[in-house]
């Protein structure tokens, strides 16, 4: 015994598991969790009264919500999938993997609520908050894809052939397939972008949804999901490369460009809204000073403390669950029904993005950090748990396995747990980016004092706290990598 | 009283017979080497016998079947599983009791594995893992032992250290072996395959390796 105490004590592993479990331990004991509704089981019984009885005839706006949310995630994804394309081709130097580095911290959302002051309810907007971090991701992915391509073949090349002929001639042609089926999975992370910008006032999916919950009509609710799963579930079937060009010019052509857009205020924005206060009041340096100790002491440490506590906390829960959830698809565990019904729950919960499914949570709970630690741990347990429990699908046990909580305990969770902590450690910077964003939802992390400051039109403030969110965004980034390459942590699973 | 009794049974994968019209009877207490060219079908066989066998079967597959990140000590411990009620196979996982890891070293001694009790098996040589694979089997309770190449990844002195420690602990012991002098000094009976069945069913008592010879030539 004491061998195998020593075992597990010098093990790297065991060691940071327990580090994780413990902070968010420690986090949790001081996290505000309580149900705060009176009736919470009620509004869930109407809340599935209404899931089962979905009215896709309840409001004309069904087809327009669903038609833009599209046209925003087709004109978003294209432009963030071409920006980020070019970026991939300058991507040894390092101005361009830094403004990529920042322009991906930054959430969706946030970047909305930014164009929102400069464009209004423009589609620009709605385009350029998906289109810009995406160029971030899409470049970093890309670069990625380039470097790892087959170099013999550019050494074959005539000396001389030219940056430009090469890439077209030989780089490029390898590397393309894994360009179209990433630039896909891109456009199902947009169409959930695209639907979820609709709760900052964009036509979007988000916005009837929001309209609908605060009306009780859940029914309507359960129409609007039911059309986002069933878009996101066939895309296979539509989203095919002859009909690109006819979705880009029919998502130009249904978006209200009406919306004038005026130079002046975009200027302003830029070069007076946007400057510490005091600065432009004459405040000077003292006057600074003072701006930013107030907006530290009384936001930016409490949002970010709330912010990484959170965190923590949803990161522990999302590994648990996944955990938990990628035996019931497993083939080496369940039947077919079982299986069949497991991965309709997984494909509802990984489609739902966390946002909507925190939405969902808090007006059946009420504010507290309870629908943030739900949501963010059942969409990413739902993508972990659909990767790890799909990739049990190729391993081959003895005959005489054992079966039942033995076989999962002792032949499958140890194959295993290695690729689902480094898709875990992987998706710590998501979940921190969304972490953030909930804030909007009134829960007191950085995304809570962001969305105050837009309210309040202190535009200074709010730029402000969103670089704070980007720093974090990098510093969970940069500490995910140590993590995983001091845990040796690499996975072959599509984790992208 | 046998614990095995095949009547003209063909053996296959998915439908395609590799195997036809098996007669086999196995008696309790018996040695039985299967013998044969590679893709002859022995793996088949091994397979048919353990899915017929009315006593209780203990396996070393081929592949071994192990599970690279857990320890020596976890995969043999799996020997038992069957045994132990859940709840302790959980917390054994993570906090083994000192009489099964006193239990599992009993057997892992004469492999001369002791030391590496609790190394990762990933971290073992191809013959440290399939003595591993061995032991798993031997710390099984079943009487009867069915192997594929058991040894093929040790030396021949090894070999026969571990087949007579075998021989030693389980009443029934069916191998498949590539190694005829090693399958007739260890086995009291030999099956030889050829061409989709059983060609050679006979007693090893006064069988030279040469005599084996039939099953090779086509």
């Amino acid at each position: 015994m004491s061998a195998a105490a020593r075992l597990y004590r010098r093990s790297p592993l065991a060691r940071t598991l327990f580090s994780f479990f413990t902070i968010a331990l420690v986090f949790l004991a001081f996290a505000d969790i309580e149900v705060t509704t009176v009736d919470p089981w009620d509004e869930f019984a109407r809340l599935l009264t209404g899931i089962v009885t979905p009215d896709f005839f309840a409001t004309e706006n069904l087809i327009a919500a669903i038609v833009n949310t599209l046209a925003f995630a087709f004109l978003g994804v294209a432009f963030g999938v071409g920006l980020g394309f070019l970026l991939a081709l300058g991507f040894h130097s390092r101005l361009v993997r830094t403004f990529c580095v920042v322009v991906r911290a930054v959430h969706e959302l946030f970047w909305a609520l930014i164009f929102l002051q400069m464009f209004g309810l423009s589609p620009l907007t709605g385009i350029l908050a998906i289109g810009i971090p995406y160029a971030g991701i899409v470049a970093k992915v890309f670069a990625e894809i380039l470097e790892e391509a087959d170099g013999r073949a550019v050494d074959a090349a005539p000396t001389g052939s030219g940056r430009l002929s090469t890439l077209l001639f030989v780089r490029l042609p390898d590397v393309w397939s894994h360009f179209r089926t990433y630039a896909l999975y891109r456009l199902e992370c947009g169409l959930r972008s695209s639907a979820v910008l609709g709760f900052v006032g964009l036509p979007t999916l988000g916005f009837h949804l929001e309209t609908a919950f605060r009306q009780g009509q859940y029914s309507e609710v359960s129409a609007l999901l039911i059309l986002f799963y069933v878009i996101i579930a066939s895309q296979r079937l539509w989203a095919r490369r002859q009909l690109v060009p006819i979705y880009l010019i029919g998502a130009a052509l249904v978006l209200p460009w009406s919306a004038d857009i005026s130079g002046a205020n975009i200027i302003r924005f830029l070069t007076v809204d946007i400057v510490p206060f005091p600065l432009r009041d004459g405040g000077g340096i003292q006057g600074l000073a003072d701006w930013l100790w107030v907006l530290t002491s009384n936001q930016a440490v409490p949002g970010s403390i709330a912010t990484i506590q959170l965190t923590m906390i949803a990161l522990v829960a999302t590994g648990l669950l996944s955990a938990c959830l990628f035996p019931f698809i497993s083939p080496q565990m369940f039947g077919r029904p079982t299986r069949a019904l497991a991965h309709l729950a997984l494909v509802v919960t990984r489609s739902t993005p966390e946002y909507i499914l925190a939405f969902v949570f808090l007006q059946l709970w009420g504010p507290s950090m309870l629908p943030a630690i739900v949501a963010l741990a059942l969409h990413n347990g739902g993508i972990i748990g659909h990767l790890i429990g799909r990739h049990t699908e190729t391993l081959t046990l003895r005959a005489d396995a054992p079966t039942g909580l033995n076989r999962y305990a002792y032949e499958l969770l140890p194959r295993v747990y290695r690729s689902l902590l480094a898709l875990l450690f992987y998706r710590w910077e998501v979940i921190m980016r969304e972490t953030a964003i909930l804030g909007i939802l009134g829960i007191a992390t950085l995304g809570f004092y962001v969305d105050s400051a837009f309210a309040e039109l202190r535009f200074d403030r709010a730029l402000f706290l969103i670089a704070l969110t980007a720093l974090l965004n990098i510093a969970i980034d940069v500490t995910s990598r140590r993590v995983r390459a001091y845990l040796r942590l690499r996975t072959t699973l599509e984790g992208r | 009283m046998h614990i095995l009794d095949l009547e003209g049974v063909p053996a296959g994968y998915s439908g395609r017979p590799v195997l036809n019209d098996i007669h086999l009877r196995i008696e309790p207490g018996e040695q039985i080497a299967i013998v044969g060219e590679s893709g002859v079908g022995k793996t088949t066989l091994l397979r048919l016998i353990r899915e017929r066998c009315v006593a209780s079967t203990a396996i070393i597959p081929q592949d071994l079947g192990l599970v690279q990140a857990l320890s020596v000590f976890h995969n043999v411990y799996m020997g038992q599983l069957h045994n132990r009620s859940t709840i302790h196979n959980l917390r054994t996982l993570f906090w083994p009791a000192r009489r099964d890891v006193d239990a599992v070293r009993d057997v892992l001694t004469p492999l001369r594995l002791a030391d590496e009790t609790f190394s990762a098996v990933r971290r073992l040589s191809g013959g440290q893992q399939q003595r591993t694979a061995v032991a798993r089997a031997l710390f099984n309770d079943a009487t009867v032992l069915i192997g594929d190449e058991p040894v093929s990844a040790v030396d021949d002195h090894q070999a026969r250290e571990v087949l007579s420690l075998a021989r030693g602990q389980k009443e029934t012991i069916i191998l498949a072996l590539h190694d005829r002098e090693l399958a007739l000094s260890f086995a009291d009976r030999i099956i030889g395959l050829k061409d989709g069945r059983i060609a050679m069913d006979t007693p090893t008592a006064g069988l030279q390796p040469g005599d084996l010879d039939g099953l090779y030539q086509s």
